[in-house]
């Protein structure tokens, strides 16, 4: 299965995201460049961490623009898999793939640090080889995480199971103290009504390997490749 | 075609955290004016534009703010003025 990883001016996880896929799943994959108007022929396709045209207006407003976003929105409304990490997620918002906006943390800093989410839904294309209710590892570094969207969305979103990961505390509880940028109904990450298009904050692809502390993040890249595989 | 200066105010919506706006408020009660019961803090734009006249100014910086300067989600928007620099027309 083939990776396709977004490259805009300013993203700085998308090697992060290629090592997860070369040297850890053993899978294909391919850097794209913003500016191309081509998938390659890419499976799935990951819109990468970063800060994308300095995060200028807004986190991931500019990159909606480039030419390669037209390529992944036609992707995904075909159904293809796409996730959207960190200010992949900002981008995917900007660009109205999912609902909602990811503005300035509620305590006003840049926040660097592993923190616990609970899988909130394990029926769906991205998370499936997890438990349900189950607590992961995994870091977050981002300054405009705090998801939020009006009260109707978020009420269908709930219903519709499609938050699938929040921010949790030690004992698996959604408290304040265990949220880390402020995000209504805590929430980490999201899938499209359809199920095909992921955004999370935190960082998946940094969670592959003892080495970096947590193997957590391998589910999501399991999940996606077994489903897609089949 | 006239040539228009607009100026665009882009603000946090009201009810919504504006951590930034809260953080300026309490600093401005630390320094006494207590009087002071919100702030928030976005973005003041200003376009030079071509247009034929000072609507068509107006309708065309609406659907900016609307598609790209404003977040539909959390922000609002309020074009100040719309002002002509070169042209013909007087607004």
């Amino acid at each position: 299965m083939k990776f396709g990883i977004v490259t805009f001016p300013g993203s700085n996880c998308d090697y992060d995201a290629y090592h997860a896929v070369i040297d850890q799943l053993g899978e294909r994959a391919a850097y794209l460049w913003h500016k191309a108007r081509d998938l390659e022929g890419v499976d799935v396709v990951i819109l990468p961490g970063g800060f994308s045209y300095g995060d200028y207006l807004r986190a991931g407003a500019i990159a909606r623009f480039s030419p390669i976003m037209h390529e992944v929105a036609s992707h995904a409304r075909r159904g293809g898999p796409v996730i959207g990490i960190c200010n992949g997620f900002q981008i995917l918002c900007e660009a109205h793939l999912l609902p909602g906006a990811l503005m300035r943390n509620s305590g006003l800093k840049f926040v660097s640090k592993p923190v616990r989410l609970r899988v909130e839904n394990t029926d769906t294309l991205f998370t499936h080889r997890y438990e349900p209710g189950q607590v992961l590892r995994m870091p977050i570094a981002h300054g405009e995480g705090r998801f939020v969207a009006d009260r109707t969305t978020l009420d269908r979103m709930e219903q519709e199971g499609r938050v699938v990961f929040r921010y949790v505390d030690v004992h698996g509880e959604p408290t304040t103290e265990a949220n880390p940028n402020g995000s209504l109904h805590a929430i980490a990450g999201i899938v499209s009504a359809e199920g095909n298009v992921l955004g999370m904050m935190p960082h998946p692809e940094r969670a592959v390997e003892p080495l970096l502390g947590s193997v957590d993040g391998l589910g999501i890249f399991h999940s996606v490749l077994e489903r897609v595989a089949a | 075609m006239s040539l228009f200066r607009v100026a665009i105010h882009i603000v946090p919506r009201r009810g919504l955290l504006d951590p930034q706006g809260k953080a300026v408020s309490d600093a401005l009660h630390a320094l006494g004016f207590s009087g002071v019961r919100d702030a928030r803090i976005g973005r003041f734009i200003v376009l030079e534009m071509e247009a034929t006249d000072a609507m068509d100014a107006d309708a065309a910086v609406r659907q900016m703010c609307e598609r790209l300067l404003a977040n539909p989600v959390t922000e609002d928007f309020e074009i100040e003025g719309v002002h002509v620099i070169e042209g013909a027309h007087a607004t």
